[in-house]
């Protein structure tokens, strides 16, 4: 398996990324060179292997905790919103989105 | 006191000398802040806030006028800029993040800050701690004190530059995939990467979320452990994964013999297992002489060498990079150049403000694996590459298991060489991920970690330049089961009480 220019091109998009064609062409040389090491992994007879998430699960169960449903921080708006690039009003500023 | 005596003191001197009245925590702050700030071409620190600094020593200081004791209350620390922190910017070593002033502490910071340490600034590191060298930092390398032409390893590059350069006497980092250990072993520095949901992620930059852990980085097994007693601990309701298990004293096992040793045999009965596939042709053979003479001296201990296998170590290559970058695509998402992080300064409508933003924000790594993480996790693709891999991760994890059946420490080399010229790997991805192979089986186990400082190697032999070589330090690694940091420092001091390798300090510093 190869990818393409236009895989390239798909993905960025997908990933929110912007390459000019030179960066995309290097990304391309260098994802189907990180493809060539994954290819081993076919080699390895994973059916009825349960994917591990957390890893000390492979001893003890783990059960991913939920906590109580009720507000735990303070209302800290300004320093939340203090490295935000554009706020008014205590709103995050973006350009218009409906027309 | 003068500056050198404080630089020149680890945590446990330091804390005692504080203690005793013989210096302040304000004497120590400043000595090493101004320490520090010499020697910035190290490119060890990316922040400071005397101010902050300052006043937080005093407040230690206050402390212990009142009668209040404790094995870091004073002593000056400095963390990975990966932690978040109020007093001093947080970048991740990312264009990102430039300038980024959190609102909150990362819960690693707050519980050091509780037992009284002092911060002294913020350290670099490979951008959203991606890499191996440090030179994916946004803001500059850092440079391996024992031979300032390479690299100190990475992503927690600047921590273990600090600790080498005496710049702090212990600090924090964190470890993905081997982010604490091969930065310790390149630059003669202790470090540990406690179990998996030891330590809170709670304000550390997300990176990776099933793999990233914190640990200590220091001039000895005994400061970690003080180090990590303060660090570790459930944070229930603020990290889900966080293991919900009681805090430990993770100094307790040290300077004692194992059950049924002696003083002069402490270790007897230890069974140190070596896997096969550590000590190949894959490692260079001054790696392997100095891990072999280190293992020696863990014979004399009385522990016992055996031979083992982990069959599956060249596959947690491709296994942790389809995992870590997935993880990664997804975390590094929050970056839209809306909430925080940069925004670029021209773009058409939302798409490309997101587009724009983040292309200028982040480095090549960080964008490689993205790219990466978001193919493998995009449709038609997941069973393929995610999914294989975290059934691989089993296998691997399991490896360890049987492993463990046959020993009670794992060791062998940290890294597969010494430390590296910078720009010697240049931008060929493959070509840093491969020098990983050692430390990612264990973070796919999410087992505990160490590297110790362990003589040095040929130095050079690695490198492409002509002229002297230095000797380069060589990391022993030692991974423990689960839950056993206790006994994995324990084995750890016991060796840094038969040998001074740990003690060495790179020329002039």
């Amino acid at each position: 398996m190869s990818l393409t220019l236009s895989d390239i091109g798909r993905i960025a998009n997908l990933a929110r990324l912007e390459l000019p064609p030179a960066q995309a062409e290097r990304m391309l040389t260098q994802l189907n060179g990180f493809f060539d090491i994954v290819e081993q992994m076919k080699t390895v007879d994973t059916t009825g292997v349960e994917p591990l998430a957390h890893p000390t699960a492979v001893i003890d169960p783990v059960t991913l905790r939920l906590r109580p449903d009720v507000a735990s921080e303070p209302d800290n708006r300004e320093a939340n919103q203090r490295s935000a690039p554009a706020v008014e009003r205590g709103l995050f500023l973006v350009p218009k989105v409906i027309e | 006191m003068s500056t050198p005596e404080i630089h020149q003191m680890g945590v446990a001197e330091l804390a005692a000398a504080i203690a005793d009245q013989k210096t302040s925590a304000v004497e120590a702050a400043q000595a090493l802040l101004a320490r520090a700030k010499q020697h910035q071409h190290l490119g060890a620190y990316l922040a400071f806030n005397e101010d902050a600094t300052l006043a937080q020593a005093r407040a230690a200081d206050a402390r212990i006028a009142a009668g209040e004791r404790g094995p870091l209350l004073g002593v000056p620390l400095a963390h990975k800029d990966i932690f978040v922190t109020q007093d001093f910017p947080s970048t991740a070593g990312s264009q990102m993040l430039a300038g980024y002033q959190s609102p909150f502490d990362a819960t690693v910071v707050t519980k050091l800050a509780a037992a009284g340490a002092v911060t002294l600034g913020k350290l670099n590191c490979d951008e959203f701690a991606m890499g191996g060298s440090n030179e994916n930092s946004a803001y500059g390398v850092a440079r391996n004190p024992w031979d300032t032409d390479r690299v100190p390893g990475g992503s927690s590059g600047g921590s273990a530059v600090a600790v080498a350069a005496r710049l702090a006497p212990a600090v924090t980092g964190t470890d993905t995939g081997g982010s604490i250990r091969q930065p310790a072993s390149f630059c003669n520095v202790t470090g540990i990467k406690p179990t998996y949901g030891r330590c809170s992620r709670y304000g550390m930059i997300a990176f990776a979320s099933s793999l990233d852990q914190a640990g200590p980085m220091a001039r000895s097994a005994a400061d970690c452990a003080t180090l990590l007693t303060a660090m570790a601990g459930p944070d229930i309701d603020r990290d889900s994964t966080s293991l919900d298990r009681p805090a430990e004293h993770y100094s307790r096992l040290l300077g004692i013999p194992r059950e049924g040793a002696s003083a002069a045999q402490p270790l007897k009965g230890l069974r140190i297992g070596l896997p096969k596939e550590f000590f190949g042709e894959g490692c260079a053979p001054d790696v392997i002489a100095a891990v072999r003479a280190a293992l020696s001296e863990y014979e004399k201990l009385g522990a016992s060498l055996v031979d083992i296998s982990l069959p599956r170590t060249e596959l947690s290559i491709p296994v942790y990079y389809i995992i870590a970058p997935a993880e990664a695509s997804s975390n590094l998402s929050r970056f839209d150049g809306v909430k925080f992080g940069h925004r670029a300064a021209q773009y058409d409508d939302l798409i490309d403000l997101y587009k724009k933003s983040r292309s200028e924000g982040f480095g090549p790594e960080v964008q490689r694996r993205i790219m990466i993480g978001t193919y493998v996790l995009s449709h038609g693709y997941y069973d393929a590459y995610y999914l294989k891999a975290q059934q691989i991760r089993r296998l691997i994890a399991q490896d360890f298991q049987q492993a463990f059946t046959q020993c009670d420490v794992i060791a062998g080399p940290a890294a597969p060489t010494t430390a590296w010229k910078i720009g010697e790997k240049g931008d060929d991805p493959v070509a840093n991920y491969l020098a990983d192979i050692f430390t990612l089986p264990a973070s796919l186990a999410g087992l505990p970690g160490m590297s110790v400082p362990a003589g040095f190697g040929a130095g050079g032999l690695q490198g492409s330049g002509a002229g002297i070589a230095k000797p380069m330090p060589v990391g022993l690694q030692l991974i423990g089961n689960y839950f056993q940091e206790a006994a994995l420092l324990q084995t750890a001091h016991a060796l840094q009480q038969a040998t001074d390798w740990h003690l060495k300090t790179p020329e002039g510093y």
